[in-house]
């Protein structure tokens, strides 16, 4: 059985290809890629995609997500969590160990990749938590981890706060392959934190987190790849500082990656004016100055990849006190529209977009991304002109959980194909 | 002027007339309290609820006073003897409360923007009365009818504001209230207990308590609590009633005709000399009595008060 996308603009940032032409699939593999030409199809049954006027890209990767299984199943599953990424564009996503159980062992990670292949949908690479319950105490078993499957290990959601035991994470982990993930924050300058720490905390009268808890663990970090040669991968990056620090450290060829989420190259602080939960997270929304710094950064290379930091949540825990109310926000299905208003607003190339959304974070964690003959058919196609309107209400996600409500944004996935099978397509597109 | 809010919740979103007629039903409230009869029937058949999650004296009771005075019928929750404590959530208490028609909602609650959130879902109308560290306009209120009431009016005066500002939700609504009614407002203390950002309020920072009472009107004297030795905000209490705390010999270096403030409960000997405290420039119990005042016109107008008042 063969597939044929006739007419994209194929977009392909691991060889740097930007041009239209033609995908040939069969059996779930590239079989044929004509970039500024045309492919006739040699077998006798074969479908054909008209994506004219269309993106054709490798699948988006989302390397930093919150699918909740097993724990906390009436916020996502594992199930609807892949149909949000399948409907993002997204082909291939990376899940946090912060589960209940949390995934410190070999069990739980087979569990995930288990619940993923029962799902059926997406690619989903679980991350193993560094430490025995991300208790910062044990190292968990980086080896058995990597056996059941793990990509990568992070305490994600809590900071390593011992720099002992991170040092050792970054030597251990350069055993097994694994990347090793950082959340920073300095706990004892966050603690209390409700958001960003300002003239607007001090106006709405809550309590702060300064820049410097993130930007400390960020320098602290650095220093330990230095010390290690092995890398580290900084999470959701959110301020100017950390920002230099990262930029600074690359350019002294320390092995340092990071990546930032929608919402801070998106948001400030202002979003939770008016005390919107649906505006809280961890790292908060900085000032305009820091998002414009995270802008600066994804288009020069210093942060490598997007990352939607998907963390669903149910009214339990957003109906609630600011104060009170948990950290997070959805993003699968909110990710690729808000990434191409940084290519309408001329900061990234296409081409550069798509590779902070697919190949970086592929690259990150040693996954296979591109449009290349042979390559499993991972591949999605946007359609950069459609408007819209973000509505939770239609979420795939069970999490409705979204600062973006109401915005109106142009430019979204159409249909996602893993391994040549269709995961998601638009009600709009085609056939 | 029609009074056509529906919530009181700070000192930002009230305008500059509704904070004057609040002030100006305030003074004509007072004089119920010193009849030999404390009670109006202005207020009948309505329900007030006061919902403190936190524990407190002087609001509550203020509270109390005034919704008794004006004959509405008052009753008082706190969070140790509702269904909090069984788990259940502020939303869905106040949803109960609402179930059972009170007409106005009063919340004391140790979060900020609690009464923010209680207002967006509920029809009653909702009063602050403290949340967390970011408002108390009540108190605002009542400082700023008993300095109006001492200086004939607010414009042009110099309010020095010392003490804990970063953990005062007093020190934000009179910050804000104030500067709006064209005061100066200079805030002071250790720069553990300053806020970032602070002078986006309109108000300025003084280095020392000496430049902060130097010419000043008011000195309003905030609260020290002991336990905010905790996150290292301060040394000792003897340290900082020495270098912040309002002595005798400092108010000699102050205006003669200045006033002192203190929002209680006061810890005397550490932000405040006990004969400071009871000196003859201070009007800390002329804010208590104007409490209730403020209360009673505040109940009053978002009951509707203004808008009815031909119908009673």
């Amino acid at each position: 059985m063969q597939t044929l996308i006739k007419g994209g603009r194929i977009i392909d940032p691991a060889r740097g290809i930007d041009a239209a032409g033609d995908l040939l699939i069969d059996s779930g593999t590239i079989a044929g890629i004509e970039p500024g030409g045309s492919i006739e199809p040699d077998g006798d049954h074969c479908q054909f995609i008209d994506a004219r006027g269309k993106w054709v890209c490798p699948g988006l990767v989302d390397m930093h997500v919150h699918f909740r299984q097993p724990g906390e199943e009436y916020k996502e599953t594992i199930a609807t969590g892949s149909r949000a990424a399948a409907a993002g564009g997204f082909t291939a996503v990376c899940t946090m160990p912060n589960t209940s159980p949390v995934n410190d062992c070999a069990e739980v990670t087979r569990f995930i990749i288990e619940q993923a292949e029962a799902a059926g949908l997406v690619r989903v690479y679980p991350a193993a938590a560094i430490s025995r319950g991300l208790e910062g105490r044990q190292l968990c078993e980086f080896g058995e981890l990597a056996a059941a499957g793990a990509v990568a290990v992070t305490d994600d959601g809590r900071p390593v706060s011992d720099p002992l035991l991170m040092r050792r994470a970054l030597e251990y982990s350069s055993a097994f392959g694994l990347r090793v993930i950082s959340h920073c924050e300095e706990l004892e300058l966050s603690a209390g934190g409700a958001m960003n720490e300002g003239a607007l905390a001090t106006a709405m009268g809550l309590p702060g987190i300064p820049c410097a808890a993130e930007s400390i663990m960020v320098m602290r970090d650095i220093s330990l790849a230095r010390l290690t040669e092995v890398a580290v991968h900084i999470a959701h990056v959110s301020t100017a500082e950390s920002v230099a620090a990262i930029r600074r450290a690359k350019e002294e060829g320390i092995p340092v990656t990071a990546e930032t989420a929608p919402h801070y190259f998106s948001l400030t602080e202002k979003a939770v004016e008016g005390y919107d939960t649906h505006a809280k997270m961890n790292p908060p929304l900085r000032c305009e100055q820091d998002r414009l710094a995270v802008c600066e950064a994804l288009a020069d290379g210093t942060i490598d990849a997007i990352a939607t930091d998907h963390a669903p949540h149910s009214e339990l825990e957003k109906l609630v006190e600011f104060q009170l109310a948990a950290n997070g926000v959805v993003g699968l299905e909110t990710s690729l529209p808000l990434g191409l208003k940084l290519v309408a607003g001329g900061l990234l190339s296409p081409l550069q977009l798509i590779e902070r959304m697919s190949a970086a974070p592929a690259r990150i964690l040693g996954l296979p991304s591109g449009l290349r003959k042979g390559m499993a058919a991972d591949i999605v196609i946007i359609d950069p002109e459609v408007e819209f309107t973000v509505s939770a209400a239609g979420f795939r996600s069970k999490g409705r959980n979204t600062p973006f409500e109401g915005w109106s944004l142009r430019g979204r996935a159409v249909l996602t194909m893993v391994g040549g099978k269709t995961v998601y397509r638009d009600a709009g597109f085609g056939q | 002027m029609q009074f056509a809010r529906k919530d009181i919740l700070d000192m930002e979103s009230l305008s500059v007339e509704e904070i004057r007629l609040i002030l100006d039903t305030a003074e004509s409230m007072k004089e119920i309290s010193r009849r030999p009869i404390k009670k109006v029937p202005t207020l009948r058949g309505k329900t007030v609820i006061l919902f403190f999650y936190e524990p407190s004296t002087r609001t509550r009771m203020s509270f109390d006073i005034a919704a008794k005075r004006l004959s509405a019928d008052s009753l008082s929750i706190s969070a140790s003897t509702s269904s909090l404590v069984k788990g259940e959530t502020l939303l869905d208490t106040a949803r109960n409360l609402e179930a059972m028609h009170p007409d106005i909602v009063i919340l004391r609650h140790s979060r900020a923007g609690a009464p923010h959130f209680l207002a967006r879902h509920l029809k009653s109308s909702v009063i602050n009365a403290g949340d967390g560290i970011h408002a108390h306009p009540t108190q605002a209120l009542l400082d700023m009818m008993t300095v109006r009431e001492k200086k004939g009016t607010l414009e042009g005066l110099k309010i020095a504001i010392v003490g804990d500002i970063a953990h005062s939700r007093v020190a934000r609504s009179n910050c804000a209230g104030f500067t709006k009614m064209g005061s100066q407002v200079v805030v002071c203390g250790p720069p553990t207990m300053m806020p970032t950002g602070i002078e986006s309020l309109g108000v300025s920072v003084a280095p020392d308590i000496d430049t902060a009472i130097e010419g000043a009107d008011i000195i309003m004297m905030l609260r020290i609590q002991k336990e905010r030795q905790k996150g290292f905000l301060m040394a000792t209490e003897r340290e900082y009633s020495r270098f912040f705390g309002l002595t005798p010999e400092r108010l000699e270096k102050a205006r003669p005709d200045v006033l002192i403030m203190h929002p209680g409960p006061m810890n005397r000997g550490v932000e405040i000399a006990p004969e400071v405290a009871d000196g003859p420039y201070s009007i800390i119990l002329d804010q208590v009595t104007n409490g209730v005042a403020v209360r009673m016109a505040l109940l009053f107008l978002v009951a509707g008060g203004a808008r009815h008042a031909d119908v009673d």
